[in-house]
């Protein structure tokens, strides 16, 4: 894989040196055949062009003032407009100011090890390729933000061994979105998938703003084996200039009423099952759906917590069956 | 659990109903003394829903003898010994003695692993000599011939040289007749623990893998799907399939009583006599089954009362007429069974707990024939052929006017009616009248009317402080009580229109109420209503064709109507404590085999 942008499309799991860990794993889920919002990714070649360059220092403020390499502004924006004109007769014709998230995707972000979740920055609702590319350099600017740079050092990661990929893709308009964990996130029970959804973008719920509906839903039985409709008083939704996103209160309505109906819950269970199946382990994924019912997955990376923990619980087999009765009745339970 | 949360009453403060404090049904060993308020008290609404008949109190006798045996002095059960009870307005209590000292639990634990240990080694083989002593013993009760006192003795005495009386065989055989119930109860329990131990250990394992798993998916794993107590209803779907290849279909009107049904299709010939051979065949042994579970002596036995199973085959009938398929679909549903355990197993995080288990799914499906199965034979056959056996008793104290009418011999503790028997085998020696018309009369109606009296309390879930926690794994998987449903029925019952108990078999349904007290309603339930019971028992399940969904007061995940509920895919709550009182018939609800929940909608 070379050059300065690649399609979600022709990404695997593999190109993370490349496309960041974000990328990666949309290009991924791309491939297994789960619905993202289309997009490219600007890879970690074009970051290192834009930050290796003569007299250019690692610092955030420095970067965020410094140019971009000619070579990288035109391959992004030539397929930003590709992207405007695939969007054409959805979006506003021949515009070429598709609404998209510019996202970043470090190398060390979202490994399973290492949980990097907000650390870097994330633009949601941008418009035009000149917003796009500024979007682009604050992004890579960001990998040298304070927060980010002391995370590093509390992990002993190398400075220069991090680069950063950034995701540009179309933005979903949701009509309500939110995280979907495929184990318990209270208890770590791997038999559930647990679903918190909201109105508006997922970004109300990731952020901690507003307390979402809570569907747990068994994933052999399907059955919903818990919900939770809370008060949802607020949700994020896109500004009304069309670039940026504000907050408004939930029409009263609907604030206590099911953000997701049943067979949104059960679609985004099955979802939920089928990328946990294909990377081999329990995943905490962001999701949104559309107005009309159509659910895209976000993003969606190795769940950390509890994986981690399932190695103490172990219990052995015995040399005979009931040898597990007569411990358990005799109050010598593993 | 904080005590002075709760409110259940003390022992000492539960008064007599108003209007029977002069009467004692009950032996003294049942009675709650001062000593009794320190210790916690289960209501066991689940086989005692409603006040017992002196008589019958024998069905919490034998069971405790025998379940207490097993615990303390055969097995040695480690952790919790036998079971005290208690009887108060006609209402069973009960406590487990729980083991508390290490050293002792390792004391015994060394003895039970030799003993329940031998038992798991050797299952098949004495499950197969269980079967046998089953079938001996059905023998030994059917035999038990009641001596009929005629004037002058059988000349066989004299001649045979016999020496025997026939006033000795009066006494003998009422004493053989209630060892044979008190046998039957010996042999129930023994298996039965260490079936349910296979359970427990396996839900305990299960609840540490998945946290949130819930009993009934845990059940559904363990259940198996061709097993006895299915088997009566299904004979009737067999015999309503019959019916109507025969062309004899049309004497099944509903409305129409069993034995109208029964002289229609005699009166025919042909292919209603082939009908009326496949009846008589399936009722033997299958209209065994009681209506009841085998505690009350009025819980008849199907072929005692044919009026439920013939209205179901009503039912049924007309299901086959429209072209309904009758059939369990018996394979789907262990299909079913099968794919659950297997991605459960498929979800565990290593090799050794996949093997871990397989052990113990293993030996559940080892031990679950006998759990399941022993009910037909113990609690159905069994039961209901001892209490018919002490009707013949009470005719013979009738016919000599001890009372009015054969079943007010359910009025007399069991030593009661041994003490009736020797006052009539006294007085068919001396040639004088017997006491007892004196006696009895009096006594009896004194009875009846403190068991309707008693029928209209309302008995407390509990008695006494409650426990920091419940930890007795055996109460709980019966009872289906935890700290949480204790803490949720010493709420008052009157407030807020929902009521929690265990989601038994999943689903959301709404319909109108039909509560259901005891099993002599049960015929009045009508197509598409919500059963509202305080316990169902396991010959309900043709009434669960035609019901909506099952509420119940008392039942755990594992209990026979959970099984049947899931079988016929009826969302079901069990254990709710209150539904019978809460909910009047007629009332609409909405009910929530999930998540447990009962919301009443009027």
């Amino acid at each position: 894989m070379g050059g300065h942008i690649v399609w979600f499309d022709a990404v695997a799991i593999g190109d993370r040196p490349q496309v960041g860990g974000k990328g990666a794993s949309l290009g991924e889920l791309c491939r297994a055949g789960i619905e993202v919002p289309p997009g490219f990714i600007v890879t970690t070649d074009a970051f290192r062009d834009f930050v290796d360059r003569e007299g250019t220092r690692r610092e955030r403020e420095a970067l965020e003032a410094a140019a971009i390499p000619e070579t990288v502004a035109s391959a992004v924006t030539r397929a930003y407009e590709a992207l405007c004109d695939e969007a054409d007769g959805e979006a506003s014709a021949g515009a070429r100011d598709l609404p998209v998230a510019v996202r970043s995707s470090a190398t060390s972000e979202d490994a399973a090890d290492a949980s990097f979740a907000g650390l870097q920055d994330t633009y949601l609702w941008v418009r035009g390729s000149a917003d796009v590319l500024a979007a682009l350099r604050r992004c890579w600017a960001s990998l040298y933000s304070e927060p980010a740079v002391a995370y590093r050092e509390r992990l002993a990661l190398q400075d220069d061994g991090v680069a950063m990929g950034v995701v540009i893709q179309r933005m979903v308009n949701p009509r309500a979105a939110g995280v979907m964990f495929t184990r318990s996130p209270q208890s770590g029970d791997p038999s559930v998938v647990a679903i918190c959804a909201s109105y508006g973008l997922g970004s109300a719920v990731v952020g901690g703003e507003v307390t979402p509906d809570e569907f747990v839903v068994n994933k052999v039985t399907g059955l919903v084996q818990k919900t939770t409709i809370s008060d949802k008083a607020l949700r994020h939704v896109p500004s009304d200039d069309g670039s940026g996103t504000r907050e408004e209160p939930v029409p009263e309505e609907l604030r206590s009423q099911p953000a997701l109906g049943a067979d949104e819950v059960r679609a985004l269970t099955e979802i939920g099952r089928r990328i946990e199946k294909h990377y081999g382990c329990a995943q905490d994924i962001e999701w949104a759906v559309d107005a009309g019912g159509r659910i895209f997955v976000l993003q969606s990376r190795p769940e950390t917590v509890w994986s981690a923990r399932d190695r103490a619980t172990a219990a052995t087999p015995k040399a005979k069956s009931f040898d597990h009765v007569l411990s358990f009745f005799g109050n010598k339970r593993e | 659990m904080d005590t002075q949360t709760t409110n259940f009453p003390l022992p000492s403060e539960v008064r007599a109903a108003p209007g029977t404090e002069q009467t004692e049904l009950y032996p003294y060993f049942t009675r709650f003394g001062p000593e009794d308020d320190g210790r916690f008290w289960f209501y066991n609404g689940m086989h005692f829903p409603e006040p017992i008949p002196a008589f019958d109190a024998i069905t919490a006798e034998a069971p405790y003898m025998s379940l207490g045996a097993y615990n303390t002095r055969v097995f040695a059960v480690p952790t919790v010994l036998g079971i005290d009870h208690r009887i108060v307005n006609g209402r069973v209590y009960i406590i487990a003695v729980p083991v508390t000292d290490p050293a002792e639990i390792d004391r015994r634990l060394a003895v039970f692993q030799e003993r329940a240990g031998y038992y798991f080694t050797n299952w098949d083989r004495l499950y197969a000599q269980w079967n046998g002593k089953i079938q001996a013993l059905l023998g030994d009760i059917a035999a038990i011939e009641v001596p009929a006192l005629p004037e002058f003795d059988d000349a066989r005495v004299v001649t045979a040289g016999e020496g025997i009386a026939q006033n000795f065989y009066l006494i003998e055989r009422f004493h053989t007749c209630v060892e044979a119930m008190l046998k039957m109860w010996q042999y129930h329990f023994e298996f039965l623990v260490l079936g349910y131990g296979a359970y427990l250990t396996f839900f305990d394992f299960c609840k540490k893998a998945f946290p949130e798993i819930s009993v009934q998916t845990m059940a559904r794993m363990v259940a198996g799907v061709d097993t006895l107590m299915m088997r009566p209803d299904d004979e009737l779907k067999k015999l309503a399939v019959l019916a109507v290849e025969q062309g004899v279909d049309g004497a099944f009107v509903r409305g129409r009583s069993a034995a109208d049904i029964l002289s229609d299709l005699g009166s025919r010939n042909g292919s209603a006599r082939l009908w009326l051979e496949a009846f008589a065949k399936a009722r033997e042994p299958w209209f065994n089954i009681s209506t009841g579970d085998g505690f009350y002596h009025h819980h008849r036995a199907w072929n005692d009362d044919l009026s439920l199973p013939f209205s179901a085959m009503v039912d049924y009938v007309a299901d086959v007429r429209a072209g309904k398929s009758l059939a369990r679909p018996t394979e789907r549903l262990k299909d079913e069974r099968e794919r659950i355990a297997a991605e459960y197993r498929a979800l565990l995080p290593s090799d050794d707990e996949r093997a871990v288990f397989d052990q113990m799914l293993g030996l559940c499906h080892l031990v679950f024939p006998y759990v399941e199965d022993h009910k037909f034979y113990c609690e159905n056959w069994i039961a209901t052929a001892f209490f018919n056996k002490v009707r013949e008793f009470g005719a013979l104290l009738a016919r000599h006017g001890f009372f009015a009418d054969t079943e007010d011999v359910f009025q007399l503790h069991h030593t009661e009616v041994s003490l009736a028997l020797s006052d009539l085998a006294l007085a068919w020696a001396s040639g004088s009248p017997p006491r007892g018309p004196g006696h009895w009369p009096a006594i009896v109606a004194e009875r009846k009317r403190v068991l309707a009296v008693y029928a209209d309390w309302a008995p407390p879930p509990a008695l006494g402080p409650v426990p920091e926690n419940i930890s007795d794994p055996l109460l709980l998987m019966l009872w289906g009580i935890t700290s949480e449903q204790l803490q949720a029925w010493s709420e008052p019952p009157g407030t807020g229109n929902t009521l929690r108990g265990f989601g038994a078999s999943p689903g959301i349904v709404e319909g109108v109420a039909h509560v259901v007290r005891s099993v002599d309603e049960i015929s009045t339930i009508r197509e598409g209503e919500i059963l509202v019971c305080p316990v169902t028992a396991p010959s309900w399940a043709p009434i669960f064709g035609k019901i909506k969904a099952a509420v119940s007061d008392i039942g755990g995940a594992m209990s026979h109507a959970a099984i049947v509920a899931r079988e016929y895919g009826l969302p079901a709550v069990v254990g709710t404590g209150h539904a019978t009182k809460r909910i009047v018939t007629g009332q609409r609800l909405r009910v929530d085999g999930t998540s447990g929940v009962v919301t009443i909608l009027d």
